[in-house]
């Protein structure tokens, strides 16, 4: 998978409260959810960012809450992939899982800035900073999560499961 | 090979002999656990992929505590929808107004998660019941529903960090001085992706409800889980609570960990995490005076029956500050119950606190205690995230029972040595 995008760049430790406020949890409504993301932390966000844009955030992205309504937003409003130097272990988990095309990339994570032209390949784990010209490899994900992605998430590698055992499950 | 007490309840569910931390693992549940915010996702997903029935009725805890008495139209329809759901699939243990409370304080209470056990929960404060020496973490909407049709989860064994507290502490020191400071030590990400084992002197003399409190903020410091080996205190606890057999389980001497870090408990004052991260933790002396709107003494940190204790024994007989609105939300219906009994509900209202049903509420912004651009709360709860409780200029200070019930009474931020 290849994305290419203007980059929208967040500090260290943006939590999961500011990605998608509390507030908004009543609500599994995708275009509700994703009206909202990143509110709090740039209340600007929505009306900015254009179709195939790219998060890229410092350590720790995504701390705090279970809530996968944070990745889910994050994909609903159209953002391509989300690089960071490093992620919280739920959130990594729910994105791999809902299929938001994540990367650990943390130089390349460090030095972008909001507005540069981003090309990530997750394939080769390389990420470049085309507006930079710059070019950054880091590790591709373990294979038992590529092969969750592979399956197109972790619900899709259930339900061969299901269709495999005869009668309910 | 010698394992922690994480790879061994971890080698246990997936039928091995030994695992190693690093290793991906399929791992057998014990337990799967969702709230009003996270179980409708789940149960879309659950529906989705054509699964029919959840994997044990018994097995398959739902809790309605975070928006509920539902708060507005919106989270009554999310409730509705998992009660359908439970009641669709025979749950046993679905809990909802009236005899629920918040589900990281009922579920050990009611026995449904013992020592030993493996346990998915879509809420980060799943890792609370690591206290009773079992493996407990937090998960999505997804991996629920994986959990609720498999019985199963994927997971990565996680390094362990030992953390080994000796010493007495202080008077008003408790269990969540102890995890801030730690938090304050190692950052919000210090323990990412590992296993935090709270050990040595200091925490064999620390209650159930104090182990429960440490475990709960684990993943404050990004760790999978917090755990405490099993010991005499964890017995007592389960004695006529546990539904199954418990499997108590210790780490062996040669186990490998990647940090061990020794802490002196005896040094540690009472700590208060400043905004915006619950990394933020000093002395509360050094906060000494600062003005606070509203106190919040409840969750599922701090909302048990030793918490109240606490904070009554700072109360009793004292009003609580004219400009603090003063809330107290006990974990759980038998919380509830057994502060009435022993007269503390009656000391906080006297002290002119508002006493709630249980409830998640104020902690995270959901109703019953909302706080307004430029507020400031102590809170015990967890977290004091940007806009947390409320309006994203309003600011949360993160305490233990005494601080708080002392700032009630003061007014600004004190310990109990400030009003008693
Ligand atoms: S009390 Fe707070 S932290 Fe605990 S489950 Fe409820 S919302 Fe989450």
């Amino acid at each position: 998978m290849i994305f290419e995008g203007t980059v929208f760049k967040f500090g260290r430790d943006v939590d999961t409260d500011v990605i998608i406020p509390a507030r908004y949890l009543n609500t599994t409504d995708l275009q509700e959810l994703a009206g909202h993301v990143m509110e709090d932390i740039d209340p600007g966000f929505v009306g900015k960012l254009k179709a195939g844009d790219i998060i890229v955030a410092e350590e720790n992205f995504g701390c705090g809450s279970s809530r996968e309504q944070a990745p889910v937003a994050i994909k609903a409003a159209g953002v391509a992939c989300v690089v960071a130097a490093s992620f919280a272990r739920i959130f990594y988990r729910n994105a791999i899982n809902i299929g938001l095309p994540i990367m650990v990339c943390p130089e390349a994570a460090r030095e972008a800035e909001s507005g540069d032209l981003l090309r990530v390949d997750l394939d080769r784990g390389e990420v470049i900073n085309l507006t930079k010209q710059k070019v950054y490899q880091d590790d591709r994900f373990p294979g038992f999560m590529q092969e969750i992605v592979a399956a197109g998430g972790l619900m899709e590698k259930v339900k061969e499961k299901i269709n495999r055992k005869p009668g309910p499950v | 090979m010698e394992m922690t007490v994480t790879e061994k309840i971890l080698a246990r569910a997936c039928g091995r002999d030994q695992v190693q931390a690093g290793e991906f693992v399929n791992a057998r549940l014990d337990l799967a656990l969702a709230n009003d915010i996270t179980a409708p996702l789940a149960i879309k997903e659950f529906e989705a992929a054509g699964a029919g029935r959840v994997w044990d009725p018994e097995r398959v805890v739902l809790v309605c505590d975070h928006f509920v008495p539902n708060k507005d139209i919106k989270s009554a329809e999310q409730a509705k929808f998992v009660r359908d759901f439970a009641r669709r699939q025979g749950l046993t243990n679905f809990y909802d107004v009236g005899r629920m409370g918040i589900e990281h304080v009922i579920l050990p209470e009611k026995g449904l998660v013992v020592p030993g056990d493996v346990v998915i929960g879509a809420d980060s404060h799943t890792c609370t019941y690591g206290a009773l020496g079992a493996f407990a973490t937090g998960v999505g909407s997804t991996d629920l529903a994986a959990g609720m049709i498999t019985g199963e989860v994927w997971l990565r064994v996680p390094e362990t960090i030992r953390f080994n507290l000796e010493g007495t502490p202080g008077k008003y020191v408790t269990g969540k001085d102890y995890i801030l400071y730690i938090i304050g030590q190692i950052g919000v990400d210090g323990a990412l992706y590992s296993a935090m084992e709270f050990a040595g002197g200091a925490m064999r003399e620390l209650s159930m409800d104090g182990r429960f409190t440490m475990c709960n903020m684990a993943i404050e410091a990004g760790a999978k889980n917090g755990i405490v080996e099993p010991d005499a205190v964890t017995e007592a606890y389960c004695r006529g609570r546990g539904r199954r057999q418990p499997v108590l389980q210790a780490s062996d001497a040669g186990a490998r960990y990647s940090q061990v870090i020794d802490i002196d408990a005896g040094g540690i004052e009472p700590q208060v995490a400043k905004p915006h991260l619950p990394s933020n933790a000093v002395p509360a002396g050094e906060l000494a005076g600062l003005k606070v709107d509203q106190v919040v003494i409840g969750s599922c940190t701090n909302g048990r029956i030793e918490d109240l204790r606490m904070a009554a024994e700072v109360m009793k007989g004292r009003k609580a500050s004219p400009d603090v609105r003063t809330v107290v939300i006990p974990g759980s219906q038998d919380v509830y119950r057994q502060a009435m009994h022993e007269g503390l509900i009656d000391i906080f209202i006297a002290a002119e606190a508002a006493v709630s049903t249980p409830t998640c509420g104020p902690c995270l912004g959901g109703h019953m205690g909302i706080l307004a651009a430029g507020e400031r709360a102590v809170s015990t709860t967890n977290r004091n995230f940007v806009g947390r409780m409320g309006h994203v200029d309003s600011e949360v200070y993160l305490t233990g029972p005494y601080v708080a019930a002392a700032t009630a009474i003061a007014g600004f931020v004190a310990v109990p040595e400030d009003v008693l």
